[in-house]
């Protein structure tokens, strides 16, 4: 069998992939906390039960009404978005221009309280999702087996985070996000409906992270906390990145993910604290972020 | 529609406007009006509510108190992002060139709000130099031609009654007497023009009218014919 570093190629592979799969998610939440953040001001604690959300939409879905993965794939972000603009006109436009704290308190204690009524509703073991029919089995490339699910998720994620980017960065709609994000006050004077993209901002960022949450079910166990654990790791990933960046948000979520695949093959120990390391040493070096513009 | 164009027709007409930021009482009972095709200044020293009560003809401060009827409409009670849709183009103080956006992104910014505005190709032969740097970063641009973006941006959106806050402040003199030569111009294509300005040998030839204030009031109304005759006051309350 090839070596490389006495690893077995195949070892290497493997967890490089299953790296590159959760770097595809940090990806995707990410980049709907980074829009959020930007537009808000708000650190969306609520992340994580919005991407459970999507997950136990899916779940949901498929067993009492027979929605299939491809519509749940659609259905759950209209869902969890719209619940997301829902929160957004009853709850944090009445926070809006006070201390960030607030925001993250409010966003925190509505994800405590969905998630503890989830634990209520469906217990903490974990429900199952049926992988689809179309994307089962997977393909022997040589060096490695490659499931095709998986391949899947990364192609999805990489799809929908280049979308996203470049609707932002290259559209005209993009163009009043990014001008909103420095000076919502003028947009407004400019004649821009500045609290209706706020809102639509707000629940697109759910429904990314809704998204996130269904691709995850047929791989990872769903559960009512999956987003809260989950999400600590994000926010690091989106400190490294630098507050607001799109680019950076989806970047440095892959290269994140492939960070701690490398680190399960030659120091496991650490992989559960690599990404905080880089943290660490990001914030000392560049306190802005890789790609955040200003301190 | 004669009404509309005839040079009586009341484009904003202020009444005893009371404006606040926080506790602070800033505007104390503004009252004036512009006509159609007029272009009026507002004079007086830092701190005296000129750019104030610009700020609240476009719902940007805190509470206000009183009326402001632009194209007819009351606008006290309507939403910040509705007032530039009655045909109000603002230019703020600080220019507010977006940094994310380039040069011709910042121009296309503002939407129309009424037909009849500036095409893109009128702005880049108005401001030639905002042409050759359209695909720059907004605030690489320097002050002038900053100046001249936040200018040219309000033009393409068809608004008929500009506010201009402090267009000359801080420029050198050759990019000031481009900048007057533009306003002729538009004053001469019938757009009513509301200038805050502290530099009054720029406004005094252009306007028609001016109102002076101090401490949040207006203390006079002073017609270009009566400049002359009013040296003295204009001397104690600008202390030019």
């Amino acid at each position: 069998m090839t070596m490389l570093f006495g690893i077995p190629l195949s070892v290497l592979f493997g967890q490089l992939l299953l790296g590159l799969i959760n770097g595809a998610f940090y990806a995707l939440l990410s980049l709907g906390l980074a829009i959020i953040f930007g537009l808000l001001r708000i650190i969306n604690f609520a992340h994580g039960a919005q991407y459970m959300l999507g997950a136990f939409a899916a779940v949901l879905g498929l067993n009492y009404l027979g929605v299939n993965y491809w519509v749940a794939l659609v259905l759950a972000p209209l869902l969890v978005g719209a619940l997301g603009m829902l929160i957004e006109r009853g709850l944090l436009r009445r926070i809006a221009g006070e201390d960030h704290l607030y925001g993250l308190l409010l966003t925190f204690g509505l994800a405590l309280i969905v998630e503890g009524s989830f634990v209520k509703l469906f217990g903490v073991s974990g429900l199952s999702y049926p992988m689809p029919e179309q994307l089962k089995g997977g393909y022997n490339l040589g060096f490695m087996f490659l499931p095709t699910y998986r391949a899947w998720v990364v192609v999805a994620a990489l799809v929908v985070c280049l979308a996203t980017w470049f609707m932002i960065e290259r559209t005209r709609l993009g163009s009043y996000l990014r001008a909103g994000t420095e000076n919502p006050r003028l947009m407004q004077a400019f004649g821009i409906n500045v609290p209706l993209l706020i809102t639509l901002t707000y629940g697109y960022g759910a429904a990314l992270a809704a998204f996130a949450g269904v691709l995850a079910a047929p791989i990872y166990s769903v559960t009512p906390t999956m987003g809260a654990n989950l999400l600590i790791v994000v926010f690091a990933v989106v400190v490294i990145g630098g507050m607001g960046s799109i680019m950076g948000a989806i970047v440095t979520g892959l290269a994140m993910g492939l960070i701690e695949g490398l680190t399960k093959v030659f120091y496991p120990e650490a992989a559960n604290t690599v990404v905080f390391l880089v943290m660490v040493i990001v914030l000392l070096v560049r306190p802005a972020g890789l790609f955040g513009k200003e301190a | 529609m004669t009404s509309l164009h005839s040079p009586d027709y009341e484009q904003l007409r202020v009444s005893d406007l009371h404006a606040f930021y926080g506790e602070s009482h800033i505007l104390h009972g503004i009252d004036l009006l512009v006509r159609r095709g007029e272009l009026v200044t507002l004079l007086g020293r830092n701190g005296s509510g000129r750019s104030t009560t610009l700020r609240a003809i476009m719902n940007m401060v805190g509470r206000r108190t009183g009326s402001i009827v632009i194209n007819g409409n009351e606008t006290l009670g309507i939403a910040a992002h509705l007032i530039p849709r009655l045909g109000v183009g603002f230019c703020p103080e600080e220019r507010g060139i977006f940094a994310s956006l380039n040069v011709e992104e910042n121009l296309l910014l503002p939407p129309m709000v009424r037909s009849g505005g500036m095409s893109l190709d009128e702005i880049y032969e108005m401001f030639p130099n905002l042409y050759e740097r359209r695909f720059s970063q907004g605030t690489r641009l320097s002050g002038g031609e900053q100046q001249m973006l936040a200018m040219a941006r309000i033009l393409r959106t068809g608004a008929n009654l500009l506010l201009l806050d402090e267009i000359t402040e801080g420029l050198a003199p050759v990019i000031v007497q481009k900048l007057a030569e533009v306003l002729i111009k538009l004053k001469n294509k019938g757009l009513t023009i509301v200038l805050v300005e502290q530099n009054f040998r720029f406004a005094a030839p252009l306007a028609d009218r001016h109102y002076l204030m101090d401490h949040g009031q207006i203390v006079e109304e002073i017609g270009a014919a009566e400049l002359s005759s009013k040296q003295e006051l204009l001397h104690r309350c600008l202390g030019v």
